[in-house]
């Protein structure tokens, strides 16, 4: 038989991959389609996979489905750009507006794991403001949530994902110690370090979710870069390599290459199953409750895509806002060139950063960002080079003979929620017969201040170390968030504070898609916190008599 | 076009039996490297037109074996591999090539009466930077909008294609494939011995004799 785990689901026959060891099983229950599991979990990235853990830790019978392939890492992942895009969502999405989202390698994730598996792990906390921006800062809208009990979710989330950082943090509420040390800085993050001393701002290593010292059967990160395309060593702590052995030795099931393509409704309005497209064919798996956590696009495609006579308008869509108020974060950065050889194509892409002006009110803009050093593999920084500089011919290539002199400073900035900024169904149809995403993305006047403001303060740090050659990509958006928001009423969102739709009591959201804002940090270890805290309180409500069984 | 070698005698490929490349990675260059040197998805007409784009858009020097750019893009084509998303205004990757090869061979006929492939470089740029600008004859792009096509497409697939080959690693230095072992000296201006050396001037010779040593 074939192990290509591309074309051939591995998690079979009572059985699924140890990541750990070439070759190598572990036993994993299996649960037969025509009786309802508890819980059926569609996706299995930041959101999913902790839930999935959580659920199944707490007893219940639990299903992870993911589209994508259940990844060996120590024998699958080459050190290559261009052949580990089969870890990227590539099946066809159509983008518009006035600047449209490039997707891709750039933000979306198909595998066991989801994005996780090539995500560049940086792992920050929201400022808790952030909790109550309409109430405290003037713009986008409130959460339900309270940042005090996020504070707590973020720090179990640190220690389940070992994340390793600076001993004290400079910005924000007191937090515990990160679980590792922070790991050894590369040049071009001493550049970033240099650049925001001489701004009198503050800087620190990032909080990053690759181990520096050995755990369980990960060993310490080797600094190969090569992160952002998979970690092939298992330092990354990717849910792959967590919480997903966990949910196995816990008794879930995960089900790879099986795409949802539509939640089953039953006559009295609950979601009952759903329908999945697995091995060649079509396959119905009942269950007691839904929860989707297919991220900021595929969850309101899927629920879109999942109307009935009785909900026409797509599943939990009551208020109209499924797929509205979409957000991405500006991802724009100012790149120069140091005399020394920097080769900043060493360790991790992200070694340091500064939230300054993500805890600095005096601006004339709403919102945060905060920015991170640099290192760009060579495609996606000739990408980067060519695009923004409209370079080819022989000037490209010579500009490229630069790369290992390179520094840069890249942005994450918090783009503000906006009603038309949405996905939706487009006309085409995808492999397995289902309209694909229309996904329509404009910039309004804050966003613009921002990133301006943002690309000033980056390119003034450049300056101040030293650095020629210096130019803004002026372009770059990347993580997304939004189209299925939490908020405290089922007029003006979608879920409630513990991810449960208005509509339909056991379908639940659980995964970027639920931020009301998006802040000025990268998103995952929020997702990862809300989705522990949904765990929690899906056993108090049933405990409480509030869930059917 | 003067091309200075920045480092001399380094060859990303003597890194193969090191432990800087394992099993996947080694399977994966070798299909790089394989890549089929004739088309299979475009026409021999479409195939000319495009090997001239290539050419414009990264040349390359005659001491070495060039990158066969075309083919990476006929492969990429011909296995209909995907980027995950799609300008609105632009058709399916496939024939968004097929049109904009057709619109570079129809412009170059409008304007010179002779084939894109056999202008002189000069013309051929001036035609892609007309794409570039969106200053394109309308009637030759049949309803494609030329300047997203030359970004999306004429940009990005060329120019990915060039940087995701060894040769291009050696250019620029890039250390290439990193696992399982990684990097040790993470400083500026260090080096592990596994990485090459950049030539100052005069120093072309010492230097060339230290990268035939990067392993
Ligand atoms: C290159 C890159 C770098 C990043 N770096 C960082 C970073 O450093 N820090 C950070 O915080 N964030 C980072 N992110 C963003 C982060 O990865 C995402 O925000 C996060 O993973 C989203 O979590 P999620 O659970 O919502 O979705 P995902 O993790 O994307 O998981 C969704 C999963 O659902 C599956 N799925 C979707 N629809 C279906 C369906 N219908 N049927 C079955 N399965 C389905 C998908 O295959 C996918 O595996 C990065 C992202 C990228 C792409
Ligand atoms: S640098 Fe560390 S986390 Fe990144 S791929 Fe290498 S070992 Fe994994």
């Amino acid at each position: 038989m074939s192990d290509d785990p591309m074309t051939t689901p591995r998690a079979m026959r009572g059985r699924a991959p140890d990541v750990f060891h070439p070759g190598g099983w572990v036993p994993m229950k299996e649960y037969p389609q025509r009786e309802p599991v508890d819980f059926v979990v569609i996706g299995t990235g930041a959101g999913g996979g902790p839930l999935i853990a959580r659920l199944a830790e707490r007893g219940y019978a639990v299903i992870g489905f993911d589209a994508g392939p259940y990844f060996r890492p120590l024998e699958d992942f080459a050190s290559d750009e261009t052949s580990q895009s089969q870890l990227f969502w590539t099946d066809e999405r159509l983008v518009d507006g006035a600047n449209p989202l490039r997707l891709g390698s750039n933000n979306s994730g198909r595998a066991v794991g989801g994005s996780t598996v090539h995500y560049a792990m940086v792992s920050l906390r929201f400022r808790p403001e952030w909790f109550k921006s309409r109430t405290l800062l003037g713009y986008g809208a409130d959460w339900p949530l309270d940042w005090q009990e996020m504070w707590r979710y973020y720090a179990q989330a640190e220690r389940d994902l070992a994340i390793a950082g600076p001993v004290s943090y400079p910005w924000g509420p007191k937090r515990p110690r990160y679980p590792y040390r922070a790991h050894e800085i590369n040049g071009a993050a001493e550049v970033l370090a240099r650049g925001a001393e001489a701004m009198g701002y503050q800087w620190a290593e990032t909080p990053l979710a690759t181990v520096s010292a050995p755990r369980g059967e990960s060993p310490p990160c080797v600094y190969r870069g090569f992160c952002r395309v998979g970690c092939s060593t298992n330092a990354k702590q990717s849910q792959l390599v967590t919480y997903i052995p966990r949910a196995l030795a816990a008794g879930a099931e995960i089900r790879d290459l099986a795409m949802v393509g539509r939640i089953a409704v039953d006559a009295a309005g609950r979601a009952c199953g759903v329908h999945y497209h697995r091995n060649g064919a079509w396959h119905f798996q009942a269950a007691r409750n839904v929860i989707v956590a297919g991220y900021a696009i595929e969850t309101p495609r899927l629920l879109l895509n999942s109307a009935t006579d009785r909900f026409p308008e797509g599943l939990a869509n009551g208020s109209g806002l499924v797929g509205r108020y979409l957000m991405t974060q500006s991802n724009q950065a100012v790149y120069g060139v140091m005399d020394e050889i920097v080769r900043w194509n060493k360790g991790p892409p992200s070694l340091t950063i500064t939230e300054h002006w993500n805890y600095e009110d005096r601006k004339d803009f709403h919102g945060g960002y905060c920015w991170m050093a640099q290192g760009p593999l060579p495609v996606e920084w000739s990408a980067a080079l060519s695009g923004s500089r409209r370079l080819w011919g022989a000037a490209l290539r010579e500009k490229m003979g630069d790369y290992n002199h390179q520094v840069g400073l890249k942005m994450v900035g918090e783009m503000l929620p906006h009603f038309d900024n949405r996905v939706s169904l487009a006309d085409e149809t995808d492999r397995y017969g289902l309209p694909i995403a229309r996904v329509t993305y404009s910039w309004h006047d804050n966003d613009k201040a921002m990133i301006q403001h943002a690309l000033g303060e980056m390119q003034r740090s450049l300056e101040l170390v030293g650095a020629r050659d210096i130019w803004r990509q002026e372009n770059d958006t990347n993580h997304l968030a939004g189209t299925a928001r939490m908020g405290s009423d089922g007029k003006s969102s979608v879920v409630d504070a513990d991810c449960r739709s208005w509509d339909i009591p056991n379908l639940w959201i659980c995964d970027g898609s639920v931020f009301p804002t998006t802040g000025g940090v990268n998103p995952s270890l929020t997702i990862t916190a809300i989705a522990l805290r949904t765990a929690d309180r899906i056993c108090e409500l049933h405990r409480a008599g509030d869930l059917r069984f | 076009m003067t091309d200075r070698d920045r480092y001399p005698g380094y060859d990303v490929l003597a890194k193969r039996h090191s432990l800087s490349w394992n099993d996947a990675t080694r399977k994966a260059m070798d299909a790089r490297l394989g890549v089929p040197r004739e088309p299979r998805f475009l026409s021999q007409a479409e195939w000319a037109t495009l090997v001239a784009i290539c050419e414009r858009i990264v040349p390359q020097p005659t001491s070495r074996p060039p990158v066969p750019l075309a083919g990476y893009i006929d492969q990429k084509l011909n296995d209909d591999a995907r980027s995950g998303f799609r300008n609105a205004a632009l058709p399916p990757q496939r024939e968004a090539w097929k049109k904009g090869l057709a619109a570079f061979e129809a412009e170059a006929r409008l304007r010179h009466d002779m084939s894109f492939h056999c202008l002189d470089g000069e013309r051929q740029d001036e035609l892609l930077r007309c794409a570039e600008a969106g200053r394109s004859d309308a009637s030759a792009w049949d309803g494609m909008e030329a300047s997203l096509f030359f970004s999306e497409h004429v940009m990005n697939d060329i120019i990915a294609a060039y940087y995701a080959h060894p040769t291009s690693w050696n250019e620029i230095g890039f250390g290439g494939p990193a696992g399982p072992r990684g990097y040790v000296r993470m400083r500026r201006n260090r080096r592990d011995p596994w990485e090459p050396v950049e030539a100052g001037s005069g120093d072309e010779a010492r230097v060339r004799r230290e990268n035939m040593r990067v392993r």
